[in-house]
């Protein structure tokens, strides 16, 4: 039996081997060819302003074009590339967000707020590579897989009434785009856990590992994106390149004890935290596959600025890395692990300070001694975030359930004011705020009543809006898309915009379970496209290889999400359709025979009168028939032979009618098929 | 003495006519405190001023007017009175007018009724007389004509800004212009009122009724019985029999009137989506019942309510509902075609996918004419008192649902359901007294003792 055996085992020996020299050559072969796929995980971690920490991860997959028909790949998801390959995704974006972005207190002017900071629920859009008329089918398609993808709702979006197509104020300006927004979806672990899979890792090992889901999900903010954007392919038969960033922003709030310790007596003493107290977890090495591995802790310029490092001004040579220590050990803070690395921005437009940007890298850790950079605070610290030129804010006016206004306002804050005096000297001032609103069909907004309030006064909508792009929306079959844009003078104060509107009236069965919450309206996008949010930080040679500082430095436009609106609707009483029906149809009836009776109705004379006619007219046939039956009626008992005229009379009649019939029949059935 | 009463008669009837019009220009000056024009008895979504004003600012725009599901109206009227909606006096209330022109409207209307009413009563005159029956008549076309002008859902409608107005004068223009047999102005009215409404369509019947044997009389069959007891076949006396020739003149001024009315409609949505779209957005809205708005008709919930599945099915029973009764009505008073003519708006008024007071305003001004043949009408007190009771309740309903949220769509609905009864109750008392009357008369004329039933 042994002897058997060997045979056999030699003989799969050899193929696997065979097959393994195989997929090494075919890996090498790859290899020179072209670039490979590549994967890096970072970690950014900012102190707020309201003794919060933000933490930044983000992960970047690369598969570059290939020529190797995209089935296999090494790093990258191959769920993604299929998808990107089926649908023809140019650039596609998914967020799950719970939470709401705190502008004031957070900032909005720095990358990370305006591409993470999110509306609540899902959002998504896609550009797609197909034709006009496919894009709507592509689009479909889309929601369903990431729908099974991600364990989400996105299939919602489906339906034509859900998603719109903006002109131009969307970003990435485009005819292909497509973009829908599921603000009740309840995001969770089960949305996490699919995202999680798509990294090569997962949450096993390197930055991943912090993911610890109790304390994430305990958190003020919560996103999670996925951003893929694929490269056009150069030529027929190579597949195009895929970039995949995942991103997952959370906002926590670090309890360390000893800030509860000291929290009365030092009531403004930022908490000090450690990634283990925050996350619960340490980082234990990087993750094997990743080709950059490391963790930052960004400094805002505001806080720099009241740091008051002891050598600001020849910052620029300390960047280099050679007294890297005055940033470091500052009588404020404490570092607990030494950066490997510190980064100072270029420039800003603000110029009163820079934001100083500290480098850990991860690799140098292992499971025995793993990473856990912690910051202590020693004297309080104030400082405020870099806002939005306008804060923008949205809100419903009127009450009832039969109509309303919908109204966004946009004041003025601190940066607006720098802004101002810093292009004071030229008085054609303009700032342009871009509005993009999406309204679901069942709030019927009247365009017509748009109305601009600047200063609180109402103003003329020719002498603020620059232009306007409206598509109305169509009872269940398209959503209202409004996209305006606003050319407000700079020393503006306050802008409103307000616009009425009726509330639809839906079908019982459209209704969701809980009819009674209301309906959300999705956020509306205003976006301040002359002001672009990036930093630049100096140039390094490890900058290039950085996914996530080359990010920080790509100009994005400044955006801001207003709030989700909860419209409540009107419900009919759902327990009725039983009785409606019957009632209506009760009263049709009383109103169908009632007419039809009162037209018929004969009064006493009239009726005799119609009786003798009708006996006076009636031939023989009937008479004889008639009395036939008086007869058959009184002498039921006997069987009578019945008159032969009469009978074939019968017949005859009898006759006509089955043929009748079966003609009707025979053409009914000719003409249907 | 007659000529005085004669004189006070007509003296009143301008007074009341001046003092309505001027109830109406006072309540226009107060538009902010009444909002009238949101209220769902008034404006439906075909009537609405807001959505006129949705759909000018669309074209304003170079979009399609039918772009969304705003505007349902017809693109006539949006050239015509869009402009009105912006068009402002300094110091002026901005919809001032639009007020004017439907006040206009409105006395045009009563006018044309009052013209057609004594059309009528010297019809009736005439035919009592050719029956030897003598009998004091009221002056049916100044009653009918205050009862429009004084109505208060007349009002409210002029006074609420909604389409209404317009759309009743459109029928009256077809009805006045096929009693004073001016052919191409009854045309132009039919065309006018089923291009703005659809349902007038059904109007056809009576108009040709009347243009074929002339305005209401009792049935020829009682002439002829007259004469023969006289044994003198007076053939000058006798209503005309059904003449062809008015008919097929009126045929041709209408597909003219429509063809004109279809070109206009053309080059105004020339860059737009074209007839179809004007089809499917105004005539399709209308049929399909999309919107589930409340209004005082019955079909709104309805079509809320039912089971999707069963939709269809219950838009064709509802629809041919009105379609199943113009038969049976036009064989029994096809003698009488204004009368025929009330009682088809009326049942519109009653069955149509969006109704407004409007509506009833029009069949309750057109029932004016008709106060000497309905005086035996019954429940006429209940009647009476169940319009004014549905008049208080339903906005205290709606009121309750929408704005409280203390109440439910079902109280809303019951008051539509009490309406849609009172509707009921008032056309088939209404076909019954007129029956009876024609009844009464055969029996003065055969000389029959009267029956107790009748």
């Amino acid at each position: 039996m042994v002897l058997l055996q060997r045979p056999h085992i030699l003989l799969l020996l050899i193929d696997t081997h065979q097959f393994l020299q195989c997929w090494i050559a075919f890996g090498s072969a790859n290899e020179e060819g072209q670039q490979q796929e590549e994967f890096s995980e970072e970690l950014l971690v900012k102190p707020l302003p309201d003794h919060k920490l933000l933490a930044h991860f983000h992960f970047q997959s690369s598969a570059p074009p290939s020529t190797s028909n995209g089935c296999h790949h090494h790093l990258f998801p191959k769920a993604i590339s299929q998808l990107v390959q089926k649908f023809r995704v140019k650039e596609m974006e998914l967020s799950f967000t719970q939470g709401r972005w705190n502008y004031e207190s957070w900032g909005g002017f720095d990358p990370i707020s305006s591409s993470n900071a999110k509306p609540p629920g899902v959002e998504l859009w896609a550009v797609f590579d197909v034709p006009q008329h496919h894009i709507d089918a592509s689009w479909k398609n889309l929601t369903h897989t990431l729908s099974g993808l991600f364990c989400a709702s996105i299939n919602f979006l489906e339906s034509t009434a859900t998603y719109s197509t903006p002109e131009w104020s969307f970003p990435p300006a485009s005819g292909n785009v497509r973009y829908g927004t599921f603000p009740c979806e309840a995001v969770c672990t089960e949305n996490l856990t699919p995202w999680l899979r798509l990294l090569p890792c997962r949450d096993k090992a390197g930055i991943a590992l912090l993911l610890d889901r109790p304390s994430l999900y305990r958190g003020f903010y919560h996103s999670q994106r996925l951003h893929l954007t694929s490269t056009e392919s150069s030529s027929e038969g190579i597949d195009s390149g895929i970039i995949l960033e995942q991103t997952l922003t959370v906002v926590l709030q670090p309890n360390s004890e000893r800030a509860i310790e000291v929290h009365a007596s030092e009531k403004h003493v930022q908490p000090s935290w450690s990634l283990s107290s925050i996350f619960g977890k340490q980082v234990s090495g990087r993750c094997v596959l990743a080709k950059s591995s490391s963790v930052y802790l960004l400094l805002d310029w505001g806080l720099v600025a009241e740091l008051k490092f002891p050598n600001k001004e020849n910052g620029k040579s300390a960047a280099n890395g050679l007294t890297s220590e005055n940033f470091w050990s500052n009588p404020s803070f404490e570092l607990s692990v030494n950066p490997d690395r510190i980064f100072l921005e270029e420039s800003s437009s603000h110029s009163k300070s820079l934001s100083i940007l500290y480098m850990f890298q991860v690799e140098k850790y292992s499971e025995s001694e793993p990473f856990d950079i912690g910051l202590m605070w020693k004297v309080p610290v104030a400082w405020l975030c870099q806002q939005t030129p306008l804060h923008a804010s949205r809100f419903f006016m009127g009450s009832g359930n039969e109509r309303g206004a919908i109204a966004i306002s946009l004041k003025s804050t601190q940066f607006t004011e720098g802004f101002m005096s810093a292009n004071s000297k030229d008085g054609s001032c303009e700032l342009r705020v871009d509005v993009f609103q999406v309204v679901p069909w069942y709030v019927k907004v009247y365009f017509h009543s748009l109305r601009v309030f600047v200063d609180q006064q109402p103003r003329a909508v020719s002498d603020f809006i620059e232009k306007i792009h409206v598509s109305p929306s169509k009872d269940k079959m398209s959503p209202g898309v409004m996209e305006v844009v606003l050319k407000l003078p700079c020393r503006v104060n306050t802008a409103a915009l307000t616009i009425e509107f009726d509330k639809g009236f839906l079908r019982i069965d459209e209704y969701p379970p809980d009819a009674n919450q209301g309906f959300d309206i999705p956020s509306a996008i205003i976006s301040f496209p002359n002001f672009h949010a990036s930093m630049v930080f100096l140039e390094d040679d490890s900058l290039n290889r950085s996914p996530l500082l080359s990010k920080f430095q790509e100009k994005c436009p400044v955006m801001s999400y207003t709030e989700v609106l909860l419209v409540p609707l009107t419900t009919p009483d759902f327990s009725m359709p039983y009785n409606v029906s019957t009632i209506k149809c009760t009263v049709f009836a009383l109103y169908f025979g009632s007419l039809l009776n009162v037209l018929q109705r004969r009064v006493a004379e009239e009726e005799r009168f119609l009786k003798a006619k009708a006996a006076k007219k009636t031939g023989r046939l009937p008479l004889l028939l008639s009395k036939l039956s008086a007869k058959l009626r009184g002498r039921r008992r006997e069987p009578l032979h019945s008159p032969p005229s009469s009978s074939s009379f019968i017949n005859s009649k009898l006759v006509l009618k089955v043929i009748l019939v079966a003609g009707l029949a025979v053409g009914w059935q000719y003409f249907f098929s | 003495m007659e000529k005085v009463k004669k004189k006070i008669g007509s003296f009143s009837f301008w007074n009341w006519v001046t003092a309505s019009i001027i109830f109406r220009l006072i309540l226009i000056y107060f538009p902010k405190n009444l909002n009238l024009s949101s209220r769902p008895e008034v404006s439906t979504p075909l009537t609405s001023f807001r959505r006129l004003a949705e759909g000018y600012w669309l074209k304003q725009s170079f979009m399609s007017p039918y772009a969304g599901s705003m505007y349902h109206g017809s693109p006539l009227l949006l050239s015509l009175l869009g402009p009105l909606t912006i068009n402002r006096i300094e110091g002026q209330p901005n919809h001032l007018l639009y007020s004017l022109v439907s006040v206009i409207a409105d006395v045009v209307s009563a006018m044309l009724i009052r013209a057609t009413g004594q059309n009528l009563r010297l019809a009736y005159l005439r035919s009592l007389e050719s029956l030897d029956l003598v009998k004091q008549i009221e002056v049916s076309g100044d009653i009918a004509a205050l009862i429009y002008l004084c109505n208060p859902f007349t009002i409210v409608a002029c006074v609420g800004l909604s389409t209404s107005p317009i759309e009743n004068m459109a029928v009256i223009l077809c009805l006045y212009g096929a009693c004073s047999r001016l052919i191409p102005l009854a045309a132009f009215g039919w065309v006018i009122a089923t291009h703005l409404s659809l349902y007038p369509a059904i109007l056809i019947i009576p108009v040709i009724f009347l243009l074929g044997c002339g305005p209401d009389s009792p049935p020829r069959k009682l002439f002829l019985q007259r004469h023969q007891q006289k044994e003198v076949l007076n053939q000058s006396k006798l209503p005309p029999r059904f003449s062809w020739g008015p008919v097929i003149h009126f045929a041709f001024w209408a597909f003219l009137w429509s063809v004109y009315v279809l070109v206009l409609c053309g080059i105004s949505l020339k860059q737009f989506g074209g007839l179809w779209e004007m089809f499917k957005s105004t005539y399709g809205f209308i049929l399909t019942v999309e919107d589930l708005s409340p209004n005082i008709g019955v079909l709104w919930y309805f079509f809320a309510e039912v089971f999707e599945f069963f939709r269809n099915f219950f838009l064709i029973v509802f629809h041919v509902n009105i379609l199943f009764m113009i038969l049976p009505l036009a064989i029994r008073l096809r003698h009488r075609p204004c009368y025929l003519a009330f009682v088809y708006v009326a049942i519109c008024s009653m069955l149509k996918s969006y109704p407004s007071v409007g509506d009833s305003a029009l069949y309750l001004g057109l029932l004016g004419w008709f106060v000497n043949e309905l005086a035996d009408m019954q429940f006429s007190l209940f009647l009476f008192c169940g319009y004014v009771g549905v008049s208080l309740l339903s906005p205290v309903m709606h009121n309750l649902w929408i704005w409280r949220g203390t109440g439910n769509a079902n109280f809303y609905f019951a008051t539509a359901m009490v309406y849609a009864c009172l509707q009921i109750v008032l056309v088939v008392e209404g076909v019954s007294a007129m029956l009876n009357h024609d009844r009464k008369l055969r029996n003065l004329i055969t000389g029959k003792p009267q029956d107790a039933k009748s």
